[in-house]
C-alpha cells in the first residue's frame, strides 16, 4: 500500500494559526483533516461572573478583525435577555458601524490575502510589486472600512463606544457628513475590484452547500433576521443550539459545528447572497449581475466575487444612512435589566455569529455560549479538501498543496477567533 | 519633499510586557521631538503602517523583537537599503506585520529614502506585565540614538 501525504504545517495568510493534512492511500482520498492549533482562549468561561454590561467589551476582544461582530452579537443577545428594541436612528448608525468593518475586512481578505491565490503569487509583497494600482485600491478601501468604525467606535480596532441600548455617544450630522467624500471614492473602488475579481480565472468546481445565514424580509443582513438555510430552515436565532451542534475533535482547538442531523453546512459571503441576494442594494445586484453571478453561487472560488459584491453593498449602504441620519435624542434608549436568557446571530463578514447569555438577578453572566463562523465552516472546509483532492489525485503534490491553501482562504477563516474548548480534559495515564 | 512630516512610529501592544517597548520609546520621544517631527503609536496593522510609511519624508520604525539575543539588545536596521534579516523574529503570530508593512511600501515605491529600524530584544510578552529592567533601559537608550538621528540633516 502506498501512502501519500499532502500537508501545510503552518498557514500562511490566514488569521490564526492552522494547518491541514490530506491522507491518500494507494490512489484514493482517506481523510482531509483541518487542524487549528491556536491556543484556545477560554472567552466563555471568562465571562462567566461578569456584569452584562461589560460582556461585549470582552467580545471585541475575540477578534482584531471583526470585534463590531462580537460587539454587535453580544449587545443584542442581553438586549433580548432583557425584552428591548432598539430602532430608528441608533438601529441605523449600528448597521453603519457594521458596514465599516465589512467594508476593511472583505478588502483586506480580498487583497492582501486571496487575491495572490488568483494570480499566481506566494504573497502580498510579490503581488504588490506588479499589480500596485488594485493594491492601494485595496488599502484605501480598507481605510475607508476604518474610518466609519474610528468615528463610530471611538478608534479602529475593539471599539468602546458601544454599549447595551445604543451607544455612549450619538455622532453628529456632520460629523458624518466629513465621511462622504472618502466613502464615495470607495464606492468607485469597490466597482472596480468587483470587476477586477469577476476576471480572474477561478477553478471550475461546484458543490451542493447547505448554506446557512440571517435572512430578512427588508435588508440584507447585518444585525437582525431569522436563521434560514437553503432547504428551508427558519428558525429564531434563540433555536439555534436546537438545530446546530457543536462537538470536539481531536485535531482542533476549535470546535466542529454539524447540524443536528449531523451535516456539514456553509456560512458567510456565499450563504448570505444566496439567501438575500434579491434584498442587495441596487447597484451592488446589478454589478452582481454585470460580474456573471446567478441567484446562487456555488462555486467556493467565486466567493471572492460575492465579497467584493458585500463590500459595493456595505458603502452604498453606509452612503445612504449617513444621507438619512437623523441625530436621536439621546444616544441610547433605557434598559430595564432582568433576569432571563437571551440569545442573538449577527452576520460576521465570515458569517453568522451566534451568542447566548443566561444572566441572573444580580447581573452577572451565569453561562455564555459564543458559535463563531469559522467553527461552522470547518467540516465544510474539510469536505471541500477531500472533494478537491479525490477529483484529482494524481497532480503532483506541490499544485494540490496550493490548490488545497487556496481552497481554505475561499473561506476567509478566522482562526484566532474560532479556537476555544467545550471542555479539557487531561488524561495523564496515571489511572487504574 | 521638505513639507513632508518625519515619522517616528512606535510599534507594539501596550498591555503585552516587552512588546509594548516600541510605545514607550514613543512615548519618551513625545516631548522632545523637534519641528517638522511626528510621533505615531501603531499596532502594526499592514494597512495603516503602510499608509504612515508612505505619507512620510523619512521613517524610523521601533519594535521589539525575538532573534535570541540578549534581552535589551538594541538594534538599528538600514530598511531603506532592502529587506530586514528573517532571522529577526517579528513578535506578529499573522504574518503581516511590519516587515511586510516595509516590504509593501517598497513594492508600491513609496517606502520613504531614509528609513531606519530600531529592533529591540524582548524576554517577555506577559499580559499586564511592565518592561523587563534590560527591556527598559534599551528604551532610554533607543530614545537618544533617535533624537541623534533627528538631529541630523538628512533624515
Amino acid at each position: 500500500m502506498t501512502t501519500r501525504t499532502i500537508s501545510v504545517d503552518v498557514l500562511a495568510r490566514v488569521e490564526g494559526e492552522g494547518a491541514f493534512r490530506v491522507t491518500l492511500r494507494d490512489g484514493a482520498v482517506r481523510s482531509a483533516e483541518l487542524s487549528i492549533f491556536e491556543p484556545p482562549r477560554f472567552f466563555e468561561a471568562l465571562l462567566r461572573g461578569r456584569h452584562w454590561s461589560e460582556a461585549h467589551d470582552i467580545t471585541a476582544r475575540i477578534c482584531g478583525i471583526c470585534p463590531v461582530a462580537y460587539q454587535m452579537s453580544t449587545v443584542h443577545a442581553v438586549e433580548r435577555a432583557f425584552g428591548v428594541r432598539v430602532e430608528g436612528p441608533l438601529r441605523a448608525l449600528r448597521r453603519l458601524i457594521y458596514c465599516g468593518e465589512w467594508i476593511e475586512s472583505h478588502a483586506l481578505h480580498i487583497h492582501l490575502l486571496h487575491a495572490p491565490d488568483f494570480l499566481g503569487f506566494d504573497d502580498a509583497v510579490s503581488m504588490a510589486r506588479e499589480h500596485g494600482e488594485a493594491f492601494r485600491r485595496g488599502l484605501s478601501l480598507k481605510k475607508a472600512g476604518n474610518r466609519i468604525v474610528a468615528l463610530l467606535g471611538g478608534r479602529e480596532i475593539h471599539p468602546i463606544n458601544v454599549r447595551v441600548g445604543g451607544f455612549h455617544r450619538a455622532p453628529r450630522r456632520r460629523e458624518l457628513a466629513t465621511l462622504v467624500p472618502e466613502l464615495e471614492q470607495a464606492r468607485d473602488d469597490a466597482l472596480a475590484c468587483l470587476r477586477w475579481v469577476a476576471g480572474f480565472d477561478v477553478p471550475d468546481r461546484e458543490r451542493d452547500y447547505l448554506f446557512v445565514a440571517l435572512r430578512h424580509p427588508g435588508e440584507y443582513p447585518f444585525n437582525e433576521g431569522r436563521i434560514a438555510s437553503s432547504r428551508g430552515l427558519d428558525i429564531d436565532p434563540a433555536a439555534f443550539p436546537e438545530r446546530f451542534r457543536e462537538r470536539q475533535v481531536e485535531r482542533s482547538t476549535a470546535l466542529h459545528s454539524r447540524t443536528a442531523e449531523g451535516e456539514a453546512y456553509l456560512v458567510g459571503p456565499m450563504a448570505r447572497y444566496a439567501l438575500n441576494a434579491p434584498r442587495l442594494r441596487p447597484l451592488a445586484r446589478e454589478a452582481a449581475a454585470e460580474a456573471g453571478l446567478g441567484p446562487v453561487c456555488r462555486n467556493p472560488y467565486r466567493s471572492v466575487v460575492v465579497r467584493a459584491v458585500e463590500m459595493l453593498h456595505a458603502l452604498d449602504e453606509a452612503l445612504q444612512i449617513i444621507a438619512d441620519y437623523e441625530e436621536p435624542d439621546r444616544p441610547a434608549v433605557e434598559i430595564a435589566p432582568r433576569a432571563g436568557v437571551g440569545a442573538a446571530a449577527t452576520e460576521a463578514p465570515r458569517g453568522l455569529l451566534h451568542h447566548r447569555y443566561e444572566i441572573g438577578e444580580d447581573g452577572l453572566i451565569r453561562a455564555a455560549a459564543i458559535v463563531p463562523p469559522t467553527s461552522q465552516n470547518q467540516a465544510s472546509i474539510e469536505e471541500d479538501l477531500l472533494h478537491l483532492v479525490d477529483a484529482d489525485p494524481d497532480r503532483p503534490d506541490e499544485d494540490l498543496r496550493r490548490l488545497c491553501e487556496q481552497t481554505i482562504r475561499n473561506y476567509d477563516p478566522c482562526i484566532s477567533c474560532a479556537a476555544h474548548f467545550l471542555r479539557l480534559e487531561i488524561d495523564r495515564g496515571d489511572r487504574p | 519633499m521638505t513639507g513632508r512630516p518625519v515619522r517616528v512610529i512606535g510599534l507594539g501592544a501596550p498591555l503585552r510586557g516587552d512588546d509594548a517597548v516600541g510605545r514607550e520609546v514613543a512615548r519618551r520621544l513625545r516631548a522632545h521631538a523637534p519641528p517638522g517631527v511626528e510621533i505615531h503609536d501603531s499596532d502594526g496593522e499592514t494597512a495603516a503602517l503602510v499608509e504612515l510609511l508612505e505619507g512620510a519624508r523619512a521613517a524610523i520604525l521601533v519594535d521589539a523583537c525575538r532573534s535570541g539575543a540578549a534581552p535589551g539588545a538594541l538594534r538599528r536596521l538600514d530598511a531603506a537599503a532592502g529587506p530586514l534579516p528573517a532571522g529577526l523574529g517579528a513578535v506578529s503570530t499573522h504574518g503581516l506585520g511590519p516587515a511586510e508593512a516595509i516590504e509593501l511600501a517598497r513594492a508600491l515605491g513609496v517606502l520613504p529614502p531614509r528609513c531606519l529600524v530600531y529592533a529591540i530584544e524582548a524576554a517577555r510578552f506577559d499580559p499586564g506585565a511592565p518592561l523587563t529592567p534590560a527591556v527598559a533601559l534599551a528604551a532610554e537608550r533607543a530614545a537618544e540614538r533617535i533624537l541623534e538621528d533627528l538631529a541630523l540633516p538628512h533624515v
